[in-house]
């Protein structure tokens, strides 16, 4: 990176921004990676979904019982793993957004082992903070 | 309607929604939701399976990019994702307990005052020097980020850090009991509390939703709210839309993503205001 702006100069300032930079190139890759991978796996599951049901594509007859309560699809890991060993289009569909789902718990994750990294003893407590209310959160259930 | 025609609708309505998200910080949650339910009929269930994911699409498909030019400040998020946790932990603790009503008149006003404020010119590259900034020099919260419409690195200053915190404390708190996207908060708590460029704001708050909704969402998984053949497109349609997003929103205008998440923000808080007062 041609400058910096943390304006807190310290002793060991190149190392540390040479650190930063390697970190960032990591994170971006993670996300891209997890991103474009979820983005395949959804797209080939959509089109398997038509390939199992090639009157989806004429016929508007199948339509309300997809958007309707009482849709069936996957919603356990058991049924979604099911599916997918029968390549059933939405169990794919799942796999992909699942991904996606971890995408940004994954970066969460891989921060804290970059501020390890970066030896910034603080903020690898701040982001272990996040990830365990994170958790909490999930344990409760209750959040926006 | 084909299943094949609702799945093209719902991957190019999803396109735009992850574009305006991406550059705005926002979930997408705002156009995906009256689309689905308004315009194709899906179970308001599913309306809202398929928001949580978008909004974790949204941020992961701008992220990559955000993240490359620094637009989005990891520290700033960091810490203030403390505070909107907490406070949406709360919000969940108090949904139910407390009159509703009130609080959408309440914060309809604080959002439509926020965006009066928002308009208000003000040195955008935020002031260099006066006020004295310990928390801020504490946690190294400053940064610079690359601004393509400027073409030049721009460096920036926080202030008043403290006061961020508690804004995220109450954002998350509402977003928890009133059930409204965070991101419409944490832009203008970022902006006018903490005087951070409104890219970054946005790109941090990008950053942010991604992570609190990837928290809820494998209970929304778990419950069956996610169908996969309404989240699936899109999902797939929100990526795309903010993947391009955040490509183009380095070389935008400051003041022209200022005004558009404005006018965003007034029809969010009109919204509100109705809902009420009609109660």
């Amino acid at each position: 990176m041609a400058s910096n702006g943390s304006g807190a100069a310290s002793p060991s300032a190149p190392q540390e921004d040479h650190r930063v930079v390697r970190v960032e190139i990591v994170i971006s890759w993670v996300l891209r990676v997890g991103v474009v991978t979820s983005l395949a796996i959804v797209v080939a599951g959509l089109v398997l979904v038509f390939v199992h049901h090639p009157d989806y594509l004429s016929s508007s007859a199948g339509m309300q019982k997809l958007i309707q309560p009482g849709a069936v699809f996957p919603n356990t890991l058991s049924s979604v793993s099911q599916g997918v060993l029968h390549t059933r289009g939405e169990a794919i569909i799942a796999i992909g957004l699942l991904l996606l789902i971890l995408t940004p718990v994954t970066r969460v994750a891989v921060s804290i082992l970059a501020f390890l990294y970066q030896r910034d003893h603080l903020f690898t407590f701040i982001t272990l903070t996040v990830l365990i209310i994170l958790l909490m959160s999930f344990v409760i259930g209750r959040i926006e | 309607m084909t299943p094949l025609e609702f799945v093209l609708i719902c991957f190019v309505i999803s396109i735009a929604a992850g574009f305006i998200g991406s550059l705005l910080g926002l979930g997408g949650g705002l156009i995906v939701i009256p689309a689905l339910t308004l315009a194709l009929k899906v179970d308001i269930r599913y309306a809202i399976g398929a928001s949580i994911v978008s909004i974790i699409a949204t941020s992961s498909g701008a992220a990559a990019a955000y993240v490359r030019e620094r637009m989005t400040n990891l520290r700033v998020a960091m810490v203030l994702e403390v505070a909107t946790t907490l406070g949406a932990l709360t919000g969940g603790f108090l949904a139910g307990r407390l009159a509703v009503r009130w609080l959408f008149v309440v914060f309809g006003l604080v959002m439509a005052c926020s965006a009066v404020m928002m308009l208000r010119k003000r040195h955008s590259a935020a002031s260099d020097e006066g006020e004295g900034t310990p928390w801020a020099n504490y946690l190294r919260l400053h940064g610079s980020y690359y601004d393509g419409a400027l073409n030049k690195e721009v460096p920036y200053r926080v202030v008043r850090a403290r006061l961020g915190l508690a804004l995220m404390y109450v954002a998350g708190v509402m977003s928890g009991l009133l059930g409204i996207g965070s991101g419409v908060l944490k832009v203008p708590a970022m902006d006018l509390g903490m005087r951070l460029p409104i890219k970054v704001s946005s790109a941090t708050s990008n950053f942010m939703i991604g992570v609190t909704a990837a928290a809820s969402a494998g209970l929304y998984f778990a419950r069956g709210d996610i169908n996969p053949f309404i989240a699936g497109p899109v999902a797939a349609g929100i990526l795309v839309g903010a993947m391009v997003g955040a490509r183009v929103m380095g070389r935008l205008h400051h003041s022209l993503i200022r005004y558009v998440f404005v006018a965003v923000l007034l029809l969010v808080s009109v919204q509100m205001l109705l809902k009420g007062v009609r109660g």
